[in-house]
């Protein structure tokens, strides 16, 4: 078993905000993450798949090809977008970085072939804060 | 010692923005900013460094003190930019497109006033890890 990771980045705006609750309530969970104007990030995508090496290429799943499925299906759905308003699945959900890596997950495993798994999804929203998901 | 000595400090704040003209269609905006004109906006992790010269103080062996600096680009920079929309939530940006460019030369207008002015100061924006700008040129 190998693992192999493609890193990708976009940027984007969002915001922390419930909107079910109070401006007061979400200003005092979300703090500045909750301004009602938007703030925003570089994201760095770091996605991780597993598998055997092909025999006749020895790749688990050609690079390139991944880096395509990911141009395709995230990052251009996510870059230089407004995560709360723009993006088709994020809408209704709390933007955070826990649920994006999530979100992202579902939506690049389906395309992955089948000697390839899908292994991390590692999201990093600042040089100090990531969050990792492994499908669990 | 007289000799001149670069003291630098980086700091960082996380905004929203979006590239826009007010005086040209929106047809035109797209096509000059691109994705940079998305209406809702999108978003940077900018890095600040802020580099002061000069010669070490005699008495307490500093250019300047850089808690000092530190204080200063908080108060004056950070605390303006950071989790907010650059267009909508400062006055700076009301008029002025919010580019790299032109955020740079803001907080270098910005922090003239607080730093000596035998000090000269050099303002370095990161908008990305392979965008950044230097103001003075």
């Amino acid at each position: 078993m190998v693992y192999l990771t493609r890193i990708e980045h976009f940027n984007a705006a969002h915001k922390l905000y419930n909107p079910d609750w109070s401006h007061e309530k979400n200003e005092s969970v979300f703090g500045k993450c909750a301004n009602e104007n938007w703030h925003g990030h570089n994201y760095e995508l770091v996605v991780t798949i597993k598998g055997n090496p092909d025999p006749s290429t020895g790749f688990i799943f050609d690079v390139k090809k991944l880096s395509v499925l990911i141009q395709k299906h995230i990052i251009e759905k996510l870059d230089h977008k407004n995560l709360n308003l723009d993006v088709d699945f994020m809408k209704n959900k709390m933007c955070s970085t826990e649920n994006l890596a999530i979100a992202i997950w579902s939506e690049l495993e389906p395309h992955l072939p089948i000697n390839a798994q899908l292994h991390c999804i590692k999201l990093i929203e600042t040089s100090r804060i990531y969050v990792e998901y492994f499908g669990e | 010692m007289n000799q001149k000595v670069a003291v630098y400090r980086k700091e960082h704040f996380n905004a929203a923005h979006r590239l826009h003209n007010n005086n040209w269609s929106n047809e035109k905006n797209i096509s000059i900013f691109g994705k940079c004109n998305n209406p809702h906006y999108h978003g940077h992790n900018y890095e600040l460094i802020v580099k002061v010269v000069g010669v070490p103080d005699s008495e307490t062996g500093y250019v300047i003190d850089t808690k000092i600096l530190s204080d200063i680009i908080k108060t004056q920079i950070i605390n303006k930019f950071d989790h907010k929309n650059l267009n909508l939530d400062t006055i700076e940006f009301k008029q002025l497109n919010p580019t790299a460019e032109n955020i740079a030369v803001t907080i270098y207008n910005l922090l003239r006033p607080h730093i000596d002015l035998n000090k000269e100061i050099t303002i370095t924006l990161y908008e990305t890890e392979r965008n950044f700008v230097q103001y003075p040129a």
